[in-house]
Protein backbone atom coordinates (compact mmCIF):
# COMPACT_ATOMS: atom_id res chain seq x y z
CA UNK A 1 0.00 0.00 0.00
CA UNK A 2 1.12 3.51 -0.67
CA UNK A 3 -0.18 6.80 0.71
CA UNK A 4 -1.08 9.29 -2.02
CA UNK A 5 1.12 11.98 -0.45
CA UNK A 6 4.21 9.91 -1.28
CA UNK A 7 3.67 10.30 -5.01
CA UNK A 8 1.47 13.36 -5.48
CA UNK A 9 0.68 16.86 -4.27
CA UNK A 10 -2.70 18.53 -4.06
CA UNK A 11 -4.48 21.88 -3.74
CA UNK A 12 -8.09 22.72 -2.92
CA UNK A 13 -10.16 25.51 -4.44
CA UNK A 14 -13.75 26.60 -3.85
CA UNK A 15 -16.43 27.90 -6.19
CA UNK A 16 -19.80 28.51 -4.56
CA UNK A 17 -20.69 25.33 -2.70
CA UNK A 18 -18.50 23.11 -4.87
CA UNK A 19 -14.93 22.15 -4.03
CA UNK A 20 -12.21 21.16 -6.48
CA UNK A 21 -9.17 19.19 -5.39
CA UNK A 22 -6.28 18.71 -7.79
CA UNK A 23 -3.94 15.74 -7.51
CA UNK A 24 -0.64 16.18 -9.33
CA UNK A 25 2.00 13.46 -9.71
CA UNK A 26 5.42 14.50 -8.39
CA UNK A 27 6.86 12.33 -11.18
CA UNK A 28 4.78 12.27 -14.39
CA UNK A 29 5.68 8.58 -14.69
CA UNK A 30 3.23 7.94 -11.82
CA UNK A 31 0.32 9.57 -13.65
CA UNK A 32 -0.99 6.33 -15.29
CA UNK A 33 -0.95 4.68 -11.85
CA UNK A 34 -2.96 7.58 -10.38
CA UNK A 35 -5.34 7.45 -13.30
CA UNK A 36 -5.92 3.74 -12.77
CA UNK A 37 -6.32 3.72 -8.98
CA UNK A 38 -7.50 7.15 -7.82
CA UNK A 39 -11.03 6.82 -9.13
CA UNK A 40 -13.95 9.18 -8.63
CA UNK A 41 -15.64 6.39 -6.64
CA UNK A 42 -12.71 6.12 -4.22
CA UNK A 43 -12.65 9.90 -3.76
CA UNK A 44 -16.42 9.93 -3.21
CA UNK A 45 -16.02 7.27 -0.51
CA UNK A 46 -13.31 9.31 1.26
CA UNK A 47 -15.32 12.52 1.26
CA UNK A 48 -18.72 10.91 1.86
CA UNK A 49 -19.25 12.77 5.19
CA UNK A 50 -19.43 16.14 3.40
CA UNK A 51 -20.62 15.29 -0.11
CA UNK A 52 -24.03 16.60 -1.16
CA UNK A 53 -23.60 15.59 -4.80
CA UNK A 54 -21.46 13.53 -7.15
CA UNK A 55 -17.70 13.59 -7.66
CA UNK A 56 -16.46 14.39 -11.17
CA UNK A 57 -12.95 13.51 -12.28
CA UNK A 58 -11.09 15.40 -15.02
CA UNK A 59 -7.85 14.02 -16.51
CA UNK A 60 -5.12 16.44 -17.57
CA UNK A 61 -2.52 14.19 -19.14
CA UNK A 62 -0.24 17.08 -20.12
CA UNK A 63 0.14 18.12 -16.47
CA UNK A 64 0.24 14.59 -15.05
CA UNK A 65 -2.74 15.64 -12.98
CA UNK A 66 -6.29 14.71 -12.06
CA UNK A 67 -8.85 17.29 -11.00
CA UNK A 68 -11.75 16.25 -8.78
CA UNK A 69 -14.87 18.37 -8.45
CA UNK A 70 -16.89 17.59 -5.31
CA UNK A 71 -20.41 18.85 -5.91
CA UNK A 72 -22.25 20.47 -2.98
CA UNK A 73 -19.44 19.65 -0.55
CA UNK A 74 -19.19 23.06 1.14
CA UNK A 75 -22.36 23.27 3.22
CA UNK A 76 -24.17 25.84 1.09
CA UNK A 77 -20.98 27.69 0.16
CA UNK A 78 -18.36 29.82 1.85
CA UNK A 79 -20.75 32.66 2.60
CA UNK A 80 -23.35 30.66 4.58
CA UNK A 81 -21.45 27.60 5.80
CA UNK A 82 -20.99 27.31 9.56
CA UNK A 83 -17.86 25.18 9.09
CA UNK A 84 -14.62 26.35 10.66
CA UNK A 85 -12.91 25.83 7.28
CA UNK A 86 -15.76 27.18 5.20
CA UNK A 87 -13.63 27.25 2.02
CA UNK A 88 -12.68 23.58 2.47
CA UNK A 89 -9.02 24.61 2.11
CA UNK A 90 -7.92 21.70 4.32
CA UNK A 91 -9.58 19.04 2.15
CA UNK A 92 -6.44 18.43 0.09
CA UNK A 93 -4.88 16.98 3.26
CA UNK A 94 -7.59 14.32 3.47
CA UNK A 95 -7.04 13.56 -0.22
CA UNK A 96 -3.31 13.01 0.31
CA UNK A 97 -4.04 10.58 3.16
CA UNK A 98 -5.80 8.17 0.78
CA UNK A 99 -4.01 4.83 0.45
CA UNK A 100 -3.64 3.13 -2.91
CA UNK A 101 -2.50 -0.41 -3.76
CA UNK A 102 1.24 0.15 -4.31
CA UNK A 103 4.00 0.43 -5.09
CA UNK A 104 3.67 3.09 -7.77
CA UNK A 105 5.89 2.69 -10.84
CA UNK A 106 8.08 5.73 -10.15
CA UNK A 107 7.93 5.68 -6.33
CA UNK A 108 11.27 5.79 -4.53
CA UNK B 1 6.15 45.10 -28.30
CA UNK B 2 7.98 41.76 -28.09
CA UNK B 3 7.63 40.90 -24.39
CA UNK B 4 5.16 42.34 -21.92
CA UNK B 5 5.87 42.07 -18.17
CA UNK B 6 2.90 42.19 -15.80
CA UNK B 7 3.18 41.94 -12.01
CA UNK B 8 0.54 40.73 -9.58
CA UNK B 9 0.40 42.99 -6.53
CA UNK B 10 -2.29 41.33 -4.40
CA UNK B 11 -4.20 38.06 -4.36
CA UNK B 12 -6.97 39.19 -2.04
CA UNK B 13 -8.20 42.30 -0.27
CA UNK B 14 -6.10 41.93 2.87
CA UNK B 15 -2.92 40.73 1.16
CA UNK B 16 0.58 41.93 2.11
CA UNK B 17 1.50 45.36 0.78
CA UNK B 18 5.33 45.23 0.44
CA UNK B 19 5.55 42.61 -2.35
CA UNK B 20 3.81 45.04 -4.73
CA UNK B 21 6.29 47.77 -3.81
CA UNK B 22 9.12 45.34 -4.55
CA UNK B 23 7.56 44.59 -7.96
CA UNK B 24 7.14 48.29 -8.76
CA UNK B 25 10.71 49.11 -7.77
CA UNK B 26 12.61 46.07 -9.04
CA UNK B 27 10.25 44.01 -11.22
CA UNK B 28 10.88 45.69 -14.58
CA UNK B 29 7.14 45.54 -15.17
CA UNK B 30 4.85 47.71 -17.32
CA UNK B 31 1.63 46.86 -15.45
CA UNK B 32 0.86 46.15 -11.81
CA UNK B 33 -2.47 44.44 -11.20
CA UNK B 34 -4.23 44.08 -7.83
CA UNK B 35 -7.02 41.50 -7.49
CA UNK B 36 -8.76 42.40 -4.24
CA UNK B 37 -12.46 41.68 -4.64
CA UNK B 38 -13.83 38.47 -3.15
CA UNK B 39 -17.33 37.40 -4.11
CA UNK B 40 -19.03 38.67 -0.98
CA UNK B 41 -16.96 41.84 -0.59
CA UNK B 42 -18.92 43.69 -3.24
CA UNK B 43 -22.23 43.11 -1.44
CA UNK B 44 -20.83 44.55 1.78
CA UNK B 45 -19.30 47.43 -0.19
CA UNK B 46 -22.65 48.13 -1.84
CA UNK B 47 -24.24 48.55 1.60
CA UNK B 48 -21.43 50.90 2.64
CA UNK B 49 -22.09 52.98 -0.48
CA UNK B 50 -25.80 53.22 0.31
CA UNK B 51 -24.89 54.61 3.73
CA UNK B 52 -22.26 57.03 2.33
CA UNK B 53 -22.11 57.96 -1.40
CA UNK B 54 -18.30 58.36 -1.28
CA UNK B 55 -17.75 54.92 0.36
CA UNK B 56 -17.95 51.40 -1.03
CA UNK B 57 -14.42 50.81 -2.32
CA UNK B 58 -11.61 48.66 -0.93
CA UNK B 59 -10.56 49.77 2.59
CA UNK B 60 -6.86 49.31 1.78
CA UNK B 61 -6.98 51.22 -1.54
CA UNK B 62 -5.37 54.37 -0.17
CA UNK B 63 -2.65 52.46 1.72
CA UNK B 64 -1.78 50.44 -1.39
CA UNK B 65 -1.75 53.50 -3.65
CA UNK B 66 0.39 55.47 -1.19
CA UNK B 67 2.86 52.57 -1.16
CA UNK B 68 3.18 51.97 -4.91
CA UNK B 69 2.33 55.21 -6.73
CA UNK B 70 5.80 56.83 -6.36
CA UNK B 71 7.64 53.82 -7.86
CA UNK B 72 4.93 53.28 -10.50
CA UNK B 73 5.19 56.93 -11.56
CA UNK B 74 8.99 56.78 -11.68
CA UNK B 75 9.05 53.57 -13.72
CA UNK B 76 6.07 54.24 -15.98
CA UNK B 77 3.99 51.39 -14.56
CA UNK B 78 0.23 51.43 -15.08
CA UNK B 79 -2.05 50.07 -12.36
CA UNK B 80 -5.20 47.98 -12.84
CA UNK B 81 -7.38 46.86 -9.94
CA UNK B 82 -10.88 45.85 -8.93
CA UNK B 83 -10.42 47.82 -5.67
CA UNK B 84 -13.19 50.08 -6.97
CA UNK B 85 -15.61 47.44 -5.61
CA UNK B 86 -19.08 49.01 -5.41
CA UNK B 87 -17.86 52.54 -6.12
CA UNK B 88 -15.08 52.78 -8.75
CA UNK B 89 -15.60 56.53 -9.29
CA UNK B 90 -15.12 57.29 -5.57
CA UNK B 91 -12.08 54.97 -5.57
CA UNK B 92 -10.67 56.98 -8.49
CA UNK B 93 -11.20 60.24 -6.59
CA UNK B 94 -9.52 58.76 -3.49
CA UNK B 95 -6.56 57.71 -5.66
CA UNK B 96 -6.28 61.23 -7.12
CA UNK B 97 -6.25 62.65 -3.58
CA UNK B 98 -3.44 60.27 -2.58
CA UNK B 99 -1.52 61.30 -5.72
CA UNK B 100 -1.97 64.97 -4.79
CA UNK B 101 -0.69 64.31 -1.26
CA UNK B 102 2.37 62.63 -2.76
CA UNK B 103 2.96 65.55 -5.14
CA UNK B 104 2.21 63.46 -8.22
CA UNK B 105 0.62 65.70 -10.84
CA UNK B 106 -1.26 64.77 -13.99
CA UNK B 107 -2.17 61.20 -12.99
CA UNK B 108 -4.95 59.90 -15.25
CA UNK B 109 -7.35 57.66 -13.36
CA UNK B 110 -10.20 55.80 -15.04
CA UNK B 111 -13.21 54.13 -13.43
CA UNK B 112 -14.94 51.13 -15.00
CA UNK B 113 -18.50 50.55 -13.86
CA UNK B 114 -21.75 49.14 -15.17
CA UNK B 115 -21.34 45.78 -13.47
CA UNK B 116 -24.12 46.73 -11.04
CA UNK B 117 -27.26 45.11 -12.54
CA UNK B 118 -29.67 44.78 -9.63
CA UNK B 119 -32.57 46.42 -11.44
CA UNK B 120 -31.99 44.51 -14.68
CA UNK B 121 -31.74 41.23 -12.80
CA UNK B 122 -35.02 41.79 -11.00
CA UNK B 123 -36.80 43.19 -14.07
CA UNK B 124 -35.54 40.37 -16.30
CA UNK B 125 -36.85 37.68 -13.94
CA UNK B 126 -33.57 35.76 -14.22
CA UNK B 127 -33.41 32.72 -11.92
CA UNK B 128 -30.70 32.03 -9.37
CA UNK B 129 -28.57 29.06 -10.41
CA UNK B 130 -28.65 27.48 -6.95
CA UNK B 131 -32.41 27.60 -6.42
CA UNK B 132 -33.94 28.06 -9.87
CA UNK B 133 -36.13 30.82 -8.37
CA UNK B 134 -36.19 34.46 -9.57
CA UNK B 135 -33.87 36.84 -7.69
CA UNK B 136 -36.84 39.15 -7.15
CA UNK B 137 -38.18 36.68 -4.57
CA UNK B 138 -35.38 37.76 -2.23
CA UNK B 139 -37.33 41.02 -1.86
CA UNK B 140 -35.70 43.53 0.46
CA UNK B 141 -33.12 40.95 1.50
CA UNK B 142 -31.48 41.44 -1.94
CA UNK B 143 -28.38 43.59 -1.35
CA UNK B 144 -26.50 43.58 -4.62
CA UNK B 145 -26.21 42.02 -8.06
CA UNK B 146 -23.07 42.43 -10.10
CA UNK B 147 -22.23 40.92 -13.46
CA UNK B 148 -18.68 39.82 -14.15
CA UNK B 149 -17.36 42.20 -16.81
CA UNK B 150 -14.60 41.18 -19.20
CA UNK B 151 -11.41 42.89 -20.35
CA UNK B 152 -13.11 45.20 -22.89
CA UNK B 153 -13.79 48.32 -20.80
CA UNK B 154 -10.31 48.14 -19.20
CA UNK B 155 -8.72 48.00 -22.68
CA UNK B 156 -10.78 51.09 -23.54
CA UNK B 157 -9.49 52.90 -20.44
CA UNK B 158 -5.89 52.01 -21.29
CA UNK B 159 -6.39 53.18 -24.87
CA UNK B 160 -7.68 56.49 -23.50
CA UNK B 161 -4.38 56.90 -21.66
CA UNK B 162 -5.29 55.88 -18.12
CA UNK B 163 -2.36 55.41 -15.72
CA UNK B 164 -4.67 53.78 -13.17
CA UNK B 165 -7.84 51.78 -13.96
CA UNK B 166 -10.22 51.00 -11.10
CA UNK B 167 -13.11 48.61 -11.61
CA UNK B 168 -15.89 46.90 -9.73
CA UNK B 169 -16.80 43.30 -10.52
CA UNK B 170 -14.58 42.07 -13.35
CA UNK B 171 -13.56 38.46 -13.90
CA UNK B 172 -10.18 38.11 -12.17
CA UNK B 173 -8.18 36.89 -15.22
CA UNK B 174 -9.66 39.72 -17.32
CA UNK B 175 -7.78 42.28 -15.19
CA UNK B 176 -4.56 40.72 -16.51
CA UNK B 177 -5.79 39.95 -20.02
CA UNK B 178 -6.68 43.61 -20.69
CA UNK B 179 -3.09 44.92 -20.86
CA UNK B 180 -2.13 42.01 -23.14
CA UNK B 181 -4.95 42.88 -25.55
CA UNK B 182 -3.96 46.55 -25.40
CA UNK B 183 -0.21 46.02 -25.95
CA UNK B 184 -0.36 43.27 -28.57
CA UNK B 185 -3.47 44.46 -30.38
CA UNK B 186 -5.21 41.07 -30.10
CA UNK B 187 -8.66 40.90 -31.67
CA UNK B 188 -11.54 40.28 -29.25
CA UNK B 189 -12.28 37.03 -31.12
CA UNK B 190 -8.70 35.77 -31.32
CA UNK B 191 -9.76 32.88 -29.12
CA UNK B 192 -6.42 31.10 -29.01
CA UNK B 193 -4.49 34.15 -27.77
CA UNK B 194 -7.29 35.25 -25.44
CA UNK B 195 -7.33 31.70 -24.03
CA UNK B 196 -3.58 31.70 -23.45
CA UNK B 197 -3.64 35.18 -21.91
CA UNK B 198 -6.50 34.15 -19.65
CA UNK B 199 -4.54 31.12 -18.43
CA UNK B 200 -1.59 33.39 -17.54
CA UNK B 201 -4.02 35.80 -15.85
CA UNK B 202 -5.48 32.91 -13.87
CA UNK B 203 -1.95 31.97 -12.72
CA UNK B 204 -1.33 35.56 -11.55
CA UNK B 205 -4.67 36.37 -9.92
CA UNK B 206 -3.88 34.87 -6.49
CA UNK B 207 -0.44 36.51 -6.38
CA UNK B 208 1.78 34.51 -3.96
CA UNK B 209 -0.13 31.28 -4.56
CA UNK B 210 1.97 30.66 -7.69
CA UNK B 211 5.32 31.65 -6.14
CA UNK B 212 5.28 29.22 -3.22
CA UNK B 213 2.39 30.41 -1.05
CA UNK B 214 -0.28 27.82 -0.08
CA UNK B 215 2.25 25.15 -1.05
CA UNK B 216 4.76 24.34 1.73
CA UNK B 217 4.63 20.98 3.50
CA UNK B 218 7.80 20.76 5.62
CA UNK B 219 10.15 17.96 4.69
CA UNK B 220 8.14 17.15 1.56
CA UNK B 221 7.57 20.46 -0.23
CA UNK B 222 9.87 23.02 1.36
CA UNK B 223 9.62 26.69 0.32
CA UNK B 224 12.31 29.24 1.24
CA UNK B 225 11.54 32.71 2.60
CA UNK B 226 7.74 32.68 2.97
CA UNK B 227 7.89 35.72 5.29
CA UNK B 228 9.22 37.76 2.35
CA UNK B 229 7.39 35.92 -0.42
CA UNK B 230 7.92 37.50 -3.84
CA UNK B 231 4.78 38.03 -5.93
CA UNK B 232 4.69 36.81 -9.53
CA UNK B 233 5.62 38.42 -12.80
CA UNK B 234 4.43 37.08 -16.15
CA UNK B 235 6.56 37.67 -19.23
CA UNK B 236 4.19 37.38 -22.15
CA UNK B 237 4.94 37.11 -25.86
CA UNK B 238 2.74 38.27 -28.75
CA UNK B 239 1.48 34.68 -29.22
CA UNK B 240 0.13 34.59 -25.64
CA UNK B 241 2.63 32.04 -24.38
CA UNK B 242 4.65 33.17 -21.40
CA UNK B 243 6.89 32.62 -18.41
CA UNK B 244 6.08 33.02 -14.72
CA UNK B 245 8.92 34.37 -12.60
CA UNK B 246 9.52 36.72 -9.63
CA UNK B 247 11.97 39.38 -8.46
CA UNK B 248 15.46 37.93 -7.92
CA UNK B 249 16.28 37.62 -4.22
CA UNK B 250 12.65 37.64 -3.02
CA UNK B 251 11.30 34.72 -0.99
CA UNK B 252 9.34 31.79 -2.35
CA UNK B 253 9.96 29.83 -5.52
CA UNK B 254 8.52 29.26 -8.98
CA UNK B 255 8.60 25.61 -10.03
CA UNK B 256 6.51 23.42 -12.31
CA UNK B 257 4.86 22.11 -9.13
CA UNK B 258 3.82 25.54 -7.78
CA UNK B 259 2.55 26.47 -11.25
CA UNK B 260 0.55 23.26 -11.77
CA UNK B 261 -1.16 23.59 -8.38
CA UNK B 262 -2.25 27.13 -9.18
CA UNK B 263 -3.30 26.21 -12.74
CA UNK B 264 -5.99 23.91 -11.36
CA UNK B 265 -6.95 26.13 -8.41
CA UNK B 266 -10.70 26.88 -8.45
CA UNK B 267 -10.98 25.19 -11.85
CA UNK B 268 -13.66 22.66 -12.71
CA UNK B 269 -13.47 21.43 -16.32
CA UNK B 270 -9.96 22.29 -17.60
CA UNK B 271 -11.20 22.03 -21.20
CA UNK B 272 -13.73 24.80 -20.61
CA UNK B 273 -12.54 27.49 -18.19
CA UNK B 274 -15.19 30.16 -18.66
CA UNK B 275 -14.63 33.89 -18.46
CA UNK B 276 -16.55 36.77 -20.07
CA UNK B 277 -13.75 36.99 -22.69
CA UNK B 278 -13.18 33.40 -23.80
CA UNK B 279 -13.58 29.71 -23.04
CA UNK B 280 -10.00 28.81 -22.19
CA UNK B 281 -8.70 25.28 -22.75
CA UNK B 282 -5.83 23.83 -20.69
CA UNK B 283 -5.62 20.55 -22.66
CA UNK B 284 -2.45 21.17 -24.67
CA UNK B 285 -0.54 23.09 -21.99
CA UNK B 286 3.15 22.47 -21.62
CA UNK B 287 4.68 23.56 -18.31
CA UNK B 288 8.48 23.46 -18.21
CA UNK B 289 11.21 24.74 -15.92
CA UNK B 290 13.38 26.97 -18.12
CA UNK B 291 15.63 28.23 -15.31
CA UNK B 292 15.67 28.90 -11.56
CA UNK B 293 12.32 30.49 -10.60
CA UNK B 294 11.30 30.58 -14.26
CA UNK B 295 8.50 28.36 -15.58
CA UNK B 296 7.37 28.42 -19.20
CA UNK B 297 3.65 27.98 -19.98
CA UNK B 298 2.73 27.38 -23.61
CA UNK B 299 0.27 25.60 -25.83
CA UNK B 300 -3.00 26.70 -24.22
CA UNK B 301 -5.94 27.46 -26.44
CA UNK B 302 -9.44 28.86 -26.41
CA UNK B 303 -12.86 28.87 -27.99
CA UNK B 304 -15.66 31.40 -28.26
CA UNK B 305 -16.72 33.20 -25.07
CA UNK B 306 -19.90 32.03 -23.31
CA UNK B 307 -23.15 33.62 -24.54
CA UNK B 308 -24.20 34.75 -21.07
CA UNK B 309 -22.44 36.59 -18.24
CA UNK B 310 -22.31 35.31 -14.69
CA UNK B 311 -23.58 37.61 -11.99
CA UNK B 312 -23.11 37.31 -8.25
CA UNK B 313 -26.08 38.18 -6.11
CA UNK B 314 -25.72 39.26 -2.49
CA UNK B 315 -28.56 38.85 0.01
CA UNK B 316 -29.05 38.94 3.75
CA UNK B 317 -29.30 35.38 5.08
CA UNK B 318 -29.93 35.99 8.76
CA UNK B 319 -27.48 36.17 11.63
CA UNK B 320 -24.62 33.97 12.78
CA UNK B 321 -23.46 33.46 16.33
CA UNK B 322 -20.44 31.60 17.62
CA UNK B 323 -18.67 30.74 20.86
CA UNK B 324 -15.47 28.86 21.69
CA UNK B 325 -13.84 27.59 24.89
CA UNK B 326 -10.78 25.39 25.54
CA UNK B 327 -10.02 22.36 27.70
CA UNK B 328 -6.48 21.01 28.11
CA UNK B 329 -4.38 18.28 29.70
CA UNK B 330 -5.54 14.85 30.92
CA UNK B 331 -9.19 14.11 30.07
CA UNK B 332 -9.44 17.27 27.94
CA UNK B 333 -11.55 15.58 25.31
CA UNK B 334 -14.05 14.20 27.82
CA UNK B 335 -14.51 17.64 29.40
CA UNK B 336 -14.99 19.24 25.97
CA UNK B 337 -17.57 16.57 25.09
CA UNK B 338 -19.38 17.26 28.36
CA UNK B 339 -19.32 20.99 27.60
CA UNK B 340 -20.82 20.26 24.19
CA UNK B 341 -23.67 18.24 25.77
CA UNK B 342 -24.36 21.00 28.27
CA UNK B 343 -24.68 23.62 25.54
CA UNK B 344 -26.95 21.34 23.49
CA UNK B 345 -29.18 20.84 26.51
CA UNK B 346 -29.23 24.57 27.28
CA UNK B 347 -30.41 25.32 23.73
CA UNK B 348 -33.22 22.77 24.17
CA UNK B 349 -34.19 24.02 27.66
CA UNK B 350 -34.27 27.65 26.61
CA UNK B 351 -35.82 27.06 23.19
CA UNK B 352 -33.11 28.61 21.03
CA UNK B 353 -34.52 29.18 17.54
CA UNK B 354 -31.73 28.30 15.11
CA UNK B 355 -31.94 27.35 11.44
CA UNK B 356 -28.71 25.38 11.68
CA UNK B 357 -26.31 24.55 14.50
CA UNK B 358 -22.84 23.09 14.40
CA UNK B 359 -20.75 21.68 17.27
CA UNK B 360 -17.03 21.15 16.66
CA UNK B 361 -14.27 19.86 18.89
CA UNK B 362 -11.26 21.68 17.50
CA UNK B 363 -8.29 19.35 17.67
CA UNK B 364 -10.59 16.34 17.21
CA UNK B 365 -13.21 16.71 14.49
CA UNK B 366 -13.66 20.34 13.42
CA UNK B 367 -12.09 20.07 9.96
CA UNK B 368 -12.02 16.52 8.61
CA UNK B 369 -14.68 14.76 10.68
CA UNK B 370 -15.20 11.27 9.35
CA UNK B 371 -12.42 11.73 6.81
CA UNK B 372 -9.41 11.46 9.08
CA UNK B 373 -9.05 9.31 12.24
CA UNK B 374 -8.96 11.46 15.42
CA UNK B 375 -6.17 10.96 17.95
CA UNK B 376 -6.20 11.82 21.66
CA UNK B 377 -5.35 15.54 21.69
CA UNK B 378 -3.49 17.47 24.42
CA UNK B 379 -5.90 20.38 23.98
CA UNK B 380 -9.46 20.57 22.71
CA UNK B 381 -11.47 23.66 21.90
CA UNK B 382 -15.26 23.48 21.75
CA UNK B 383 -16.74 25.58 18.99
CA UNK B 384 -20.47 26.14 18.65
CA UNK B 385 -21.78 28.05 15.63
CA UNK B 386 -25.32 28.70 14.46
CA UNK B 387 -27.44 30.57 11.96
CA UNK B 388 -30.56 32.30 13.28
CA UNK B 389 -33.29 34.58 12.00
CA UNK B 390 -32.68 37.21 14.70
CA UNK B 391 -29.63 38.98 16.09
CA UNK B 392 -30.75 38.25 19.65
CA UNK B 393 -30.92 34.49 19.05
CA UNK B 394 -27.49 34.53 17.37
CA UNK B 395 -25.95 36.35 20.35
CA UNK B 396 -27.27 33.71 22.75
CA UNK B 397 -25.08 31.04 21.12
CA UNK B 398 -21.86 32.73 22.23
CA UNK B 399 -23.35 33.61 25.59
CA UNK B 400 -24.17 29.98 26.36
CA UNK B 401 -20.61 28.93 25.52
CA UNK B 402 -19.12 31.74 27.61
CA UNK B 403 -21.35 30.75 30.55
CA UNK B 404 -19.47 27.43 30.66
CA UNK B 405 -16.77 29.33 32.56
CA UNK B 406 -18.84 29.28 35.74
CA UNK B 407 -21.47 26.63 34.91
CA UNK B 408 -19.53 24.04 32.89
CA UNK B 409 -16.77 21.44 33.28
CA UNK B 410 -13.56 22.06 35.24
CA UNK B 411 -10.79 24.25 33.90
CA UNK B 412 -12.45 25.68 30.81
CA UNK B 413 -10.56 28.73 29.52
CA UNK B 414 -10.11 31.24 26.74
CA UNK B 415 -13.78 31.68 25.85
CA UNK B 416 -14.57 34.01 22.96
CA UNK B 417 -17.89 34.89 21.38
CA UNK B 418 -19.00 36.73 18.27
CA UNK B 419 -22.10 37.35 16.23
CA UNK B 420 -22.95 39.20 13.06
CA UNK B 421 -25.22 39.51 10.07
CA UNK B 422 -24.77 37.03 7.21
CA UNK B 423 -24.49 38.43 3.72
CA UNK B 424 -24.56 35.39 1.45
CA UNK B 425 -24.01 35.00 -2.27
CA UNK B 426 -25.84 33.27 -5.08
CA UNK B 427 -25.26 33.33 -8.83
CA UNK B 428 -27.29 34.02 -11.95
CA UNK B 429 -26.63 33.99 -15.68
CA UNK B 430 -27.71 37.10 -17.56
CA UNK B 431 -27.74 37.95 -21.26
CA UNK B 432 -24.88 40.18 -22.38
CA UNK B 433 -27.23 42.94 -23.49
CA UNK B 434 -28.50 43.32 -19.90
CA UNK B 435 -25.06 44.67 -18.98
CA UNK B 436 -23.68 48.03 -20.14
CA UNK B 437 -20.06 48.60 -19.08
CA UNK B 438 -18.96 52.24 -18.77
CA UNK B 439 -15.51 53.79 -18.68
CA UNK B 440 -15.06 57.28 -17.22
CA UNK B 441 -11.90 59.34 -16.85
CA UNK B 442 -12.27 60.81 -13.36
CA UNK B 443 -11.06 64.22 -12.17
CA UNK B 444 -11.28 65.85 -8.76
Amino acid sequence: MIQLREIAHSRTGDKGEHSNISVIAHDPADYPFLKEHLTAALVAETFAPILGGPVERYEIEALGALNFVLRHALGGGVTVSLALDAHGKCLASAMLAITLPGPAPASP
Amino acid sequence: MTTLRIGSGAGYSGDRIEPAVELAEKGGISYLVFECLAERTIAIAQEARLADPEAGFDPLLEDRMRAVLPACRKNGIRIISNMGAANPEAAARATLRVAAELGIAGLRVAAVSGDEIREALVAGGHPLIETGRPAAELGDRLVSANAYLGAGPIVEALAAGADVVLTGRVADPSLFLAPMIREFGWAMDDWERLGRGTILGHLLECAGQVTGGYFADPGIKDVPGLARLGFPIAEIGPDGNGTITKVAGSGGMVTTATVKEQLLYEVHDPVAYLTPDVTADFTGLRVTQEGPDRVRIEGGSGRAAPATLKASVGYVAGWRGEGQISYAGPNARARAELAREIVRERFALTGLAAEELRFDLMGVDSILAGMSPPGEPAEVRLRVAGRCASAAAARRIGNEVEALYTNGPASGGGAVKSSGRIVAMRSALVPRDAVRPRMTMVTL
